[in-house]
């Protein structure tokens, strides 16, 4: 069974909890808040103001530039200011704050769940539909997705790399997405394909999701061009460089993007929000969410309009469990362990994952016995040992001579550290530096 | 809600620590240690005990009053450069020899460098390469294998295969037919270090080591192979006598001596052997050709710890090998294009 050839841990699935849970929808909020930077790029510009009265998938935020994202409403309601709001690590944006008022959605929108098979729009039309109804990349990257969509002159686009992996333990909604909703997902695929003018696309499906892949291959056998690939379970599979590498055997440079080597990948959600928007003239404005944990009353996969307080949200699963260490945003591996939940539902954060305060606390680290266990699990080949403690060492230079900037933040060195060293503590540091000497570098010339 | 903890991302671990390791080396080591009571007795049992006690009481004492800093005992690796040491000694040795052994190990080679992690050499080692150059009469006379019958410091000593080996080199020739049973060499009923002679326990340690990944097959199979190929290569020379074929002088010097030993659990000791594949590939080659010329031409029948040792000394320029980046193939092309 096919896998990435260098690196990777193998960190407990614990999906057990919130498996093959059917979606459910969660009731909508009375207040929406919907922050304007939901993406990599530009913030939007909000095309509302006070007072406003808005509809389901009306236009609320415009894209900030070519690399952003279009904003729409979720809720229908009067918009009550335009405002500044912290998510939950403290970070200062602008939000459009919106009192909800039942929920009338814009006519255009094709509210039917009838599966509709058939495209006939041209490349450019299906891209121009993408970037209006605001996709980004789901995965948790929300990077824009109609920028993938178009490579730069010179790149050409040969093969769609679909990524049902998810990798990240405890998170099932890509999982259960797949079952529920296959064949919209199969037309989201051959969407993309006619919007890159390709004839290929591989479906890569780690192999403890076997129900997906059954269901996938069966889809896929009636889909021209379009495979199913299972791959062995190992973390971070899902890693966009990881599933190239599995997939089609090709390793992106360092530096570069996928389109490098000819490949475009995009995760299941961000497809069915693509088949949603140009078969259903449906914008983004919701996503499906797993929450998720040992202690958690009703762990289990939830859609979500965005601009929902989490509260809202957690309490749909039975509330916050009383033995509560430390909750994640995302999954254990890559998440960002969060100050509270009062932020709002958006489309960067996948799952709510509450750990129990026992599995909540890092041990005590000890010194590097230096038996190169960090260097066998780092997917990306560095030397994890050495980057940290030449970060400790403020030896910047050598810290991009060793290639910290191609580092991917997966956590496998730390995962597999004996001595439980913070070592991609101290290499995120050194990169974070080490990217502003870079920028500097090239702004000088 | 209670206050939330926010330390930073990944979030779980897999459960693996310093001592777990040092555990599973020691287990690994039992099957050896359960044939050299088997063979040697009180000796096995009075040396290994004092060592691994001596080896303890110095890092905590080291640690704690002349460091001043906590000792960390918990993490096991005094106990297990304890009992290496012990495994390199002969089982007769007095009992304050063995001390001073565990105080230099511990002390000198291990403490004095910082505590666990900042040593260059194997620890073991450096106790055991110490005694020998200053006891070498008391470290060179080795105890027949005779259980618990034989006495202690007053156990029958004879010579080992490796000096029965080191004889059919010079080309007294008829010593070969005096060499122990093959049987007896991987079975362990064999003169020799108290850890050293039961070159199937060893085996099956190391196998379970490996499995278990404590550590890589790259430095055990590159030594015994450049060992083995290094002994094939004697034989078709034609300097061993007429009534030793190549096939059987390959086989004694692989399971005999401090090699199977010296390949699975000295060589691998994570601080002091190199942190990638390639490295770790050429250090056990290093080591197997530098053992094998001890063996052949140089002064001492058994070369196991001075050629790790040597091979500890290059290490940090071992170390500047680098890992297959991610990509890399493309990266070496892109830059040629240009």
């Amino acid at each position: 069974m096919k896998t990435f050839r260098i690196g990777g841990v193998h960190p407990h699935d614990n999906k057990i909890y919130s498996a093959h849970q059917p979606i459910r929808e969660c009731p909508l909020p009375d207040k929406a808040i919907i922050p304007l930077v939901q993406h990599i790029g530009a913030p939007a510009q909000a095309v509302v103001e006070k007072g406003q009265k808005v509809k389901v998938g009306e236009l609320i935020a415009k894209a900030g530039g070519f690399v952003s994202a279009n904003i729409h409403s979720p809720v229908s309601g009067t918009v009550t200011k335009i405002d500044v709001t912290s998510d939950a690590w403290g970070m200062k944006m602008p939000a459009i704050f919106i009192d909800v008022e039942g929920d009338e959605w814009l006519e255009s929108i094709d509210r039917s769940t009838d599966v509709i098979r058939e495209c006939s729009l041209e490349p450019k039309e299906i891209i121009n539909c993408i970037q209006e109804a605001g996709i980004v990349g789901l995965g948790g990257a929300c990077f824009p997705t109609h920028v993938k969509l178009m490579p730069p002159p010179g790149k050409k686009a040969e093969v769609l790399i679909v990524n049902g992996v998810e990798c990240e333990p405890y998170l099932t909604c890509d999982h259960q997405l797949m079952l529920e909703h296959g064949e919209e997902i199969m037309t989201g695929i051959q969407i993309l394909m006619r919007a890159l003018g390709i004839q290929k696309a591989v479906i890569g499906i780690e192999k403890n999701k076997p129900d997906a892949i059954a269901r996938m291959k069966e889809l896929a056998s009636r889909t021209l061009g379009v495979e199913v690939q299972p791959l062995r379970l190992k973390y971070p599979q899902g890693g966009e460089k990881q599933l190239i590498d599995a997939c089609i055997r090709r390793q992106v440079p360092s530096g570069a993007l996928p389109i490098e080597v000819g490949a475009v990948v995009d995760n299941v959600a961000t497809i069915y929000a693509v088949y949603e928007a140009v078969q259903k003239h449906k914008p983004l404005i919701s996503r499906v969410m797993t929450v998720t944990g040992k202690s958690v009353e009703k762990p289990g996969n939830y859609s979500v309009r965005f601009g929902t307080p989490l509260t809202q949200v957690v309490a749909e699963a039975g509330g916050v469990p009383e033995d509560t260490g430390k909750i994640i945003g995302g999954g254990p591996m890559m998440g960002r362990a969060m100050n509270n939940i009062d932020m709002p539902a958006n489309k960067r954060v996948s799952g709510l994952l509450f750990l129990p305060e026992a599995e909540s606390r890092r041990t005590e680290p000890e010194n590097c016995i230096r038996c190169g266990k960090c260097v066998d699990a780092c997917p990306m080949g560095l030397e994890p040992y050495l980057l940290s403690k030449q970060a400790e060492k403020k030896m910047w230079d050598e810290m991009e001579q060793h290639d910290v900037m191609d580092c991917i933040d997966c956590g496998c060195c730390l995962f597999t550290c004996p001595s439980h060293r913070p070592l991609l503590d101290y290499i995120r540091m050194g990169k974070a530096t080490v990217g502003g000497i870079i920028r500097a570098r090239a702004a000088k010339k | 809600m209670k206050p939330l903890i926010v330390s930073p991302a990944p979030h779980a671990h897999s459960g693996d620590s310093v001592r777990k390791n040092m555990l599973l080396v020691i287990a690994a080591l039992l099957p050896a240690y359960a044939v050299s009571l088997v063979a040697f007795g009180w000796g096995a049992l009075i040396t290994t005990l004092i060592s691994v006690a001596a080896c303890v009481c110095t890092e905590w004492v080291v640690a704690k009053y002349i460091l001043k800093e906590k000792p960390t005992l918990g993490d096991c690796s005094a106990v297990l450069t304890g009992l290496l040491l012990a495994f390199n000694l002969p089982s007769n040795l007095p009992w304050w020899i063995v001390i001073i052994g565990a105080v230099v190990a511990i002390g000198v080679g291990k403490m004095t460098f910082g505590g666990l992690g900042q040593n260059p050499f194997n620890p073991a080692l450096v106790g055991r390469v110490f005694l020998l150059i200053s006891f070498p009469v008391q470290m060179t006379t080795w105890p027949q294998p005779q259980g618990f019958a034989g006495g202690y410091t007053d156990a029958v000593t004879g010579a080992t295969p490796l000096s029965y080996l080191k004889n059919v080199l010079k080309g007294q020739g008829d010593m070969a037919a005096s060499l122990p049973d093959l049987k007896d060499a991987l079975l362990g009923m064999t003169g020799g270090s108290l850890g050293e002679v039961c070159a199937l326990a060893l085996i099956a340690g190391g196998i379970f080591l490996i499995c278990m990944r404590v550590i890589t097959w790259h430095i055990p199979v590159s030594i015994l192979a450049t060992v083995a190929v290094c002994a094939a290569l004697t034989g078709w020379c034609g300097i061993l006598p007429a009534d030793m074929c190549t096939g059987q002088y390959v086989a004694y010097t692989l399971l005999t001596g401090g090699l199977m030993l010296g390949a699975f659990f000295m060589a691998t000791d994570y601080v002091t052997s190199p942190m990638t594949g390639w490295g770790k590939i050429i250090f056990g080659i290093g080591i197997g050709l530098i053992v094998m010329v001890i063996r052949t031409w140089g002064a001492y029948p058994e070369g196991m710890s001075f050629a790790i040792l040597i091979m500890n000394a290059c290490v940090p320029l071992l170390n500047r090998i680098r890992p297959r980046r991610f990509g890399e193939k493309v990266r070496a092309a892109a830059t040629d294009k240009k």
